[in-house]
């Protein structure tokens, strides 16, 4: 029973022009996912630096996902490529100390997908959710 | 230290009623920084902005946190309050606790924790905010038109008129688009020509136009207000300020026999040409590919008869630099290719035609000057078929089609077997069609007209295979109204290709920065609300380069493109995003790791000198961003190895405060 109680922490980075626009018109059509996702605004995914997400699982986060237009979309042309290239080894490389491959995620979505943008946090929330608490980074914790 | 004030929103019941709004303001009153925290029923109300205005006043703030709606719903609001109250715009920020927290969870302690959590992370960031100026820069005062059809024709007219001068790029070697190819339109049935070679006429001569035609873009830099635009004038061997069209090189020519592409390959043309009469500017072209001269050095005789001495075998292509502030794509649309439908036999009978091959068919101006003949005999055709949504609305077939409706089809199709029956009732016309959608003015009594009127059979039902036989074609297609199948012995069958984005739009998009969508039509800023811009600033959009439109359609949204332009060029100068990356001088160690990775070229190096601590000097190479042309995307900040690379309004620092608010 104590393990249902147990709530992941999830940092979502959305990009300005499609996802975070997203995310609202998942609002609009009040569409439900999990609190415990909270969104931060860039203003494309390639602003998303590897130093956010390592900021983000030593200070506890159980889960970090980017979410950026689709290929081809990015309000920037390109932006979403480099996020594409940069977080598959990053990710790879967090796989590697322990931070397993279901806590990190990169995921397309437009301005007009808010239907998907439920559908990915509610799905992401459970897959971390299933994963439990996320210690690995602990040690390195950068406690105040 | 900042000190901050939190306006809590209730929008009404839309907040407050899942989030318990007195327990975030409360909560939010001891963050660092805070030193004011209230809730109010309507914060973007007037009251609740002189609010705002008040406390920024009474407690000597210096940062704002809202939480509210989305940012992308009333930051500006928030960012013009704190400028009334003497703040700058920028040390405001959102907690967007209404679209992705009150409206989203449903439990009120629930709602409430996650909005003091994004309370505390726009405080967290509010904290690192610095005031922020946006640069200014001049705007040129010229448009320019890329592609020159009837969008890209009534959008240059428009800009004119306004007083503004104005280029028009056109590939091919006259203006006008398919319109020019056109025979009559519907639903008022008035003569394409009628219509638009007066308007091309005013473009030749409006002082404020100038038509680069035969013309490619081919390199586009800068931003808005100050594009920097590479225009190639593709050599047509004629000197078009001298040829005064009068057509003696066309006559004389030996090379008749090359395919013309206005007539679209149904009759042949001379290696030296004018597309048509009526053809803007009215100046020849000699096709490198079939002159004789210019392949091998043999002939000549153009040169020879042009009185005006015109002909000039030795030009070359010719690269224009020119600046412009705004610029409007009007590069419109082709018909689909019919290589992959086999099933209606296009490749392998001329009796079988598109339907923009039709138009020209029964155009007094085309190759059968009019009369509706067969292409393969000459002869009249007692039968027609012709089949709507060939390659449109194909979720199946979306390998050889497009999923979306071409839109204009089924009207010009019930204009095209109107107009049979009119001219020749001895024909019989039949319709096969998905659905007849006529939304237009007009159009459902146009349609309706075909069908009551003019006896024209509209069948419910796709045609499956086209053989042909002897002279016939032999059409069997399907009735779904009445289930049965159908056998018809047709003289000329009439494919109406789905509408695509020209070709040449993509590399276009690319140069201009623009965005696209996956079936290569231009994507409008909004789709509702800014219906004519692309999101990139300074590009608009005209015509049917945005997505299938007819006629009417294209000259409204060409004239609401010009109407954003005559309002851009309008202004002396254009303020800028100030939310844009700048290098740390100091930390900089000129790897350029930044200037591969910007999508917009708007790094650049310079050496500086600094004075190192023993009195000496040393020079360095540093990345210096150019704030006019940098859009804030953020890419260069991560790229950058040794941390000079940062973005104002989106700080590493201010990132990384969020961070910690939200895992804290
Ligand atoms: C068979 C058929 C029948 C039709 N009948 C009707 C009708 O009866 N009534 C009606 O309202 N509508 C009709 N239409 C629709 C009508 O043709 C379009 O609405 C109209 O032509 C759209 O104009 P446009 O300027 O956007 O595009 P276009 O006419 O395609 O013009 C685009 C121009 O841009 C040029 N261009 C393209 N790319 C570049 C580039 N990279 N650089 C420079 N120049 C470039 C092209 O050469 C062309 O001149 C019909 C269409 C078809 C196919
Ligand atoms: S923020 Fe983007 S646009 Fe600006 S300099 Fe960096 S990479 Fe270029
Ligand atoms: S990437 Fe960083 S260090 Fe390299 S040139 Fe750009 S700002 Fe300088
Ligand atoms: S702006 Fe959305 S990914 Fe670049």
């Amino acid at each position: 029973m104590q393990m249902n109680e147990y709530k992941p922490l999830i940092v979502a980075f959305c990009c300005n022009w499609c996802s975070y626009a997203g995310a609202d018109l998942a609002g609009n059509n009040r569409l439900n996912y999990p609190a415990d996702v909270k969104i931060i605004r860039v203003p494309c995914s390639c602003r998303v630096n590897p130093m956010f997400i390592l900021r983000a699982f030593q200070r506890g986060a159980d889960g970090v996902i980017i979410c950026g237009c689709h290929p081809g979309d990015c309000h920037y042309t390109s932006g979403n490529y480099y996020t594409r290239r940069r977080m598959a080894m990053l990710f790879s490389m967090l796989d590697y100390l322990g931070i397993e491959k279901e806590r990190t995620r990169v995921e397309w979505v437009s301005a007009a997908e808010g239907a998907k943008f439920a559908a990915t946090m509610n799905d992401f929330a459970e897959k971390v959710a299933a994963l439990g608490e996320n210690k690995r980074l602990e040690d390195l914790r950068c406690k105040r | 230290m900042q000190r901050i004030g939190v306006f809590v929103c209730w929008c009404g019941s839309n907040i407050a009623g899942t989030v318990d709004v007195q327990a975030v303001s409360d909560a939010l009153k001891n963050e660092p920084g805070v030193v004011f925290s209230t809730n109010y029923q309507y914060m973007c109300s007037q009251a609740g902005q002189d609010m705002i205005i008040q406390a920024v006043k009474e407690h000597n703030l210096t940062g704002i946190v809202v939480c509210s709606c989305s940012p992308r719903m009333h930051e500006a609001t928030f960012r013009r309050t704190a400028q009334a109250a003497g703040l700058n715009p920028y040390m405001v920020e959102i907690a967007n606790i209404r679209e992705q927290c009150s409206w989203v969870h449903k439990d009120i302690p629930i709602g409430t924790e996650k909005a003091i959590i994004l309370g505390k992370a726009a405080v967290a960031k509010v904290n690192l905010n610095t005031p922020l100026t946006p640069g200014e820069s001049p705007v040129t005062k010229r448009a320019l038109v890329i592609g020159g059809g009837i969008a890209g024709i009534q959008t240059a007219l428009d800009i004119a008129d306004a007083g503004f001068p104005v280029d028009i790029v056109e590939k091919k070697p006259t203006i006008g688009g398919k319109m020019a190819q056109l025979d009559k339109t519907f639903p008022t049935l008035d003569c394409a020509a009628c219509i638009l070679t007066p308007k091309m006429v005013d473009v030749a001569q409006n002082g404020k136009i100038r038509i680069f035609s035969y013309s490619e873009v081919t390199d586009v830099k800068g931003f808005v207000g100050n594009f920097d635009v590479t225009i190639k004038k593709n050599a047509r061997y004629v000197k078009e300020d001298i040829c005064t069209g009068c057509g003696a090189c066309v006559e004389k020519c030996p090379m008749k026999k090359v395919p013309n592409e206005f007539n679209l390959g149904m009759d042949n043309r001379s290696a030296i040409y004018i597309p048509f009469a009526q053809a803007v500017p009215k100046v020849a072209t000699i096709d490198p590919n079939a002159c004789n001269m210019l392949k091998n050095g043999k002939c000549g005789l153009c040169a020879r008869v042009c009185a005006a001495g015109a002909i000039d075998y030795t030009q070359k292509d010719e690269y224009i630099e020119e600046k412009y502030g705004a610029i409007v794509v009007a590069t419109g649309f082709n018909p689909i290719s019919m290589d992959k439908f086999d099933e209606f036999a296009y490749n392998q009978s001329k009796d079988v035609i598109t339907s923009l091959e039709f138009e020209r068919l029964t155009n007094a101006a085309g190759p059968t000057a009019g009369k509706l003949l067969r292409p393969s005999d000459g002869k009249h055709p007692h039968t027609i078929v012709f089949v709507q949504c060939v390659g449109s609305r194909c979720d199946a077939c979306a390998e050889k089609g497009k999923e979306y409706c071409s839109k204009i089809c089924c009207m010009y199709t019930a204009k095209h077997a109107m107009l049979t029956r009119d001219k020749y009732p001895d024909t019989d016309v039949y319709v096969f069609y998905i659905d007849v959608r006529t939304p237009g003015k007009n159009f459902d009594e146009f349609y309706r007209r075909a069908v009551e009127e003019y006896g024209v059979h509209y069948v419910k039902g796709m045609v499956g295979k086209v053989v042909p036989e002897g002279d016939k074609l032999k059409v069997q297609a399907s009735d779904l109204l009445s289930n049965k199948q159908l056998h018809i012995d047709a003289d000329l069958v009439v494919l109406a290709a789905a509408i695509e984005p020209d070709k040449s739009a993509r590399p276009l998009a690319t140069m201009l920065t623009a965005s696209m969508d996956t079936n290569d039509f231009f994507t409008e800023a909004h789709p509702k609300l800014r219906p004519v811009e692309s999101p990139t600033a300074g590009v608009f959009l005209s015509g049917a380069c945005q997505g299938p439109k007819d006629i009417p359609e294209t000259v409204s949204q060409a004239g609401a493109a010009a109407s954003k332009v005559i309002g851009l060029l309008a202004k002396d100068k254009l303020t800028g995003n100030p939310c844009i990356a700048h290098s740390n001088e100091l930390m900089c160690n000129g790897c350029s790791s930044c200037e591969r990775v910007c999508p917009y070229g708007a790094i650049t190096y310079e050496d500086k000198e600094f004075r190192m601590p023993d009195r000496t000097t040393l020079v360095r190479r540093i990345a210096v961003v150019n704030p006019a042309v940098c859009q804030g995307c953020g890419a260069c900040t991560v790229a950058c190895p040794s941390g000079a690379m940062d973005l104002h309004g989106f700080a590493s620092g201010q990132i990384m405060a969020e961070v910690d608010a939200i895992c804290k």
